[in-house]
């Protein structure tokens, strides 16, 4: 682990240095025009100074990113609809109530398959085979019919992120309870163990590790999720929301600091489980 | 026999339940008695086929009766209780839209898959290809690159669309790029993992040849790794389906699939919006279906293909 610090640094460094030499090319044209247009000739350095520093450039420097995001965290007041903290807390509460609904059905569609044959194979290959089937592309309908219900707000987005987190963890969770080999079934059996003390000793303990892997892939799918439910339906507020209203009226800034929010959310829940795993195979006994 | 006796019972059933519905007049209560046990009965054929023993086609059964009872349930609920359109449409209604729409399914089609994903996931898979060759001849930047494509794993990545949208313009080249991004890294992390996936003996045997490196790669070492590349193709298919789509919701030409989707919603045509997403379902499984096929026929050789 230590040993690759130093190439993660190396290789961001690169990417940042790429990203400013982009940022100088790509903003260089509508600079210069606007130089132009006002009768300047700019040398080199205050051209490179300019299309740094550009209000809405094609791409922002780093530095723009990371000021601009600092300061929609912190300037505004947290009920502002120009505070990112704001607008984080709405998407990231249907991230998790999605996440939490979609991960639970997931469990508990698992535990039915383990236990009822005719339920894994008249349903497992249609969970699988919806693995391959855009499911983001039915959250426009999703909005819609619940709107025709009357629902509105965080539900819908909840559900879509339930949606697509239930795949990731019902496949995870079949293929850890059905994991234990059968040594270790044939040994509860000489034991006289009941199917709930299989169950609760031997199977939910190996099925950990599978758990985890589709927890981690689904609170990822469920910040997407979210940000994609507010896409379609003009939602007020919302990362997704900022993304959209950020396209529409052209802010670069607001953009890329709705995505940098986005992807620290996503990394952080994803650190967060995580963490969770490392100290859940603690207190089982595991050493690593 | 039996099975076979209680499936015909149960088609049966399903035929005069939808045939009922769609006649004129309310349903009775003796006829949802009658749907009822329909539904019961179908319920435990598709137990009765699930716990068939056997292979092939025998294995099919039971998803596909469970598949069409849940299409039967759906059409004759819909259609007999008068669901609005706005909420839920029947699937006769989403399958007559499809015959009706097909210029428009296909023009979609054109506009979002053969030109966008197709276009986005060449170029992305194959340029993670080859960032995973030099990663493979560089350590230090393999090293580097890793933790980063698994931390972008986490991401959001679709949400660079409107970026995409204003560099390359509403057409089909920013849902292009969309997709490079968001199938790039899954092809550089399985790659990596692939080339490494060469047993040591192996190695030790083309080194005791004097094979170079390139011939080592040609040879060994991306024949061992096919598996994981396939496993890269696949997993992108999808997700390259869903780039391009959700890349159309943050503007598009009056053409393809997330345009489609949009703008139907909001009108609360959702017998088109569902027409959208069948064909959007029935394209990323063959997509994916022709990769797994691929990987069939190229990685003959594996312990999984071999069975």
């Amino acid at each position: 682990m230590r040993a690759s610090i130093l190439p993660v640094l190396t290789v961001s460094a690169g990417i940042v240095v790429l990203w400013y030499l982009g940022a100088v090319w790509l903003n260089w044209q509508v600079v210069w025009d606007m130089q132009a247009r006002a009768g300047h000739a700019p040398d080199f350095a205050t051209m490179v100074s300019l299309t740094l520093s550009h209000a809405r450039p094609l791409l922002p420097a780093p530095h723009q990113v990371v000021v601009e995001t600092w300061n929609s965290l912190t300037g505004p007041p947290i009920t502002s609809p120009r505070s990112l903290v704001n607008h984080a807390m709405v998407t990231l509460s249907a991230a998790l109530a999605g996440f939490g609904l979609g991960s639970l059905a997931g469990v508990l569609l698992a535990v039915a398959i383990i236990h009822v044959r005719a339920l894994e194979r008249s349903l497992m290959p249609w969970i699988i085979a919806s693995q391959a089937v855009p499911v983001l592309a039915l959250a426009p309908i999703v909005i819609v019919a619940l709107g025709a219900l009357g629902m509105t707000g965080l539900m819908p987005k909840a559900i879509i992120s339930a949606y697509l987190c239930f795949f990731p963890v019902a496949i995870g969770m079949v293929k850890g309870l059905a994991a234990p080999d059968a040594l270790s079934r044939d040994l509860l059996r000489t034991y006289s163990a009941t199917p709930a003390q299989v169950f609760w000793t031997l199977r939910v303990p190996t099925s950990l590790p599978y758990l985890f892997a589709g927890l981690k892939v689904a609170v990822a799918a469920a910040v997407v999720g979210a940000i994609v439910a507010e896409l379609p339906t003009g939602a007020q507020a919302g990362l997704g929301a900022r993304l959209l209203a950020g396209s529409y009226f052209g802010q670069t800034l607001q953009i890329w600091s709705a995505l940098t929010v986005a992807a620290v959310v996503s990394a952080t829940l994803v650190g967060v489980v995580g963490l969770a795993e490392r100290l859940l195979a603690r207190r089982m006994g595991a050493r690593a | 026999m039996r099975t076979g006796l209680l499936a015909a019972v149960v088609v049966l059933g399903f035929v005069l339940a939808i045939a009922g519905v769609h006649a004129p007049g309310e349903p009775g209560s003796l006829a949802w008695a009658g749907i009822a046990l329909t539904a019961g009965l179908a319920a435990w054929l598709v137990k009765r086929l699930g716990d068939l023993p056997g292979q092939g086609w025998q294995a099919l059964a039971a998803p596909l009766a469970f598949g069409a009872t849940i299409l039967a349930l759906w059409e004759v609920l819909v259609v007999g209780f008068e669901v609005p359109m706005a909420l839920m449409p029947a699937p006769s209604a989403i399958a007559a839209r499809m015959a009706s729409g097909a210029h428009l399914l296909w023009q979609d089609f054109v506009q979002t898959f053969l030109k966008a994903v197709l276009a986005g996931y060449a170029i992305g898979c194959g340029s993670g290809f080859l960032m995973a060759l030099l990663a493979d001849r560089v350590p230090f930047l393999r090293r580097g690159l890793l933790p980063i494509g698994n931390l972008v794993a986490a991401l959001p990545v679709v949400g660079i669309a409107p970026i995409m949208v204003m560099w390359f313009g509403f057409d089909w080249p920013s849902k292009a790029a969309v997709v490079v991004a968001m199938t790039f890294f899954p092809m550089l992390v399985n790659t990596v993992a692939g080339l490494a996936a060469a047993g040591a003996l192996e190695r030790d045997l083309m080194r005791s040849y004097a094979a170079g490196h390139g011939q080592t790669l040609l040879l060994l070492r991306l024949p061992a790794a096919l598996p994981f590349i396939f496993t890269a193709l696949k997993v992108n298919a999808p997700l390259a389906l869903i780039g391009a789509i959700v890349a159309e919701f943050f503007g598009s030409p009056t053409t393809g699939m997330g345009f489609r989707i949009t703008t139907e919603a909001a009108r609360l045509a959702l017998d088109m919006v569902w027409a959208e997403i069948v064909v959007a379902a029935v394209v990323g499984s063959a997509f994916y279906g022709a990769m797994a096929l691929i990987e069939r026929r190229v990685t003959f050789w594996h312990p999984s293909v071999r069975g």
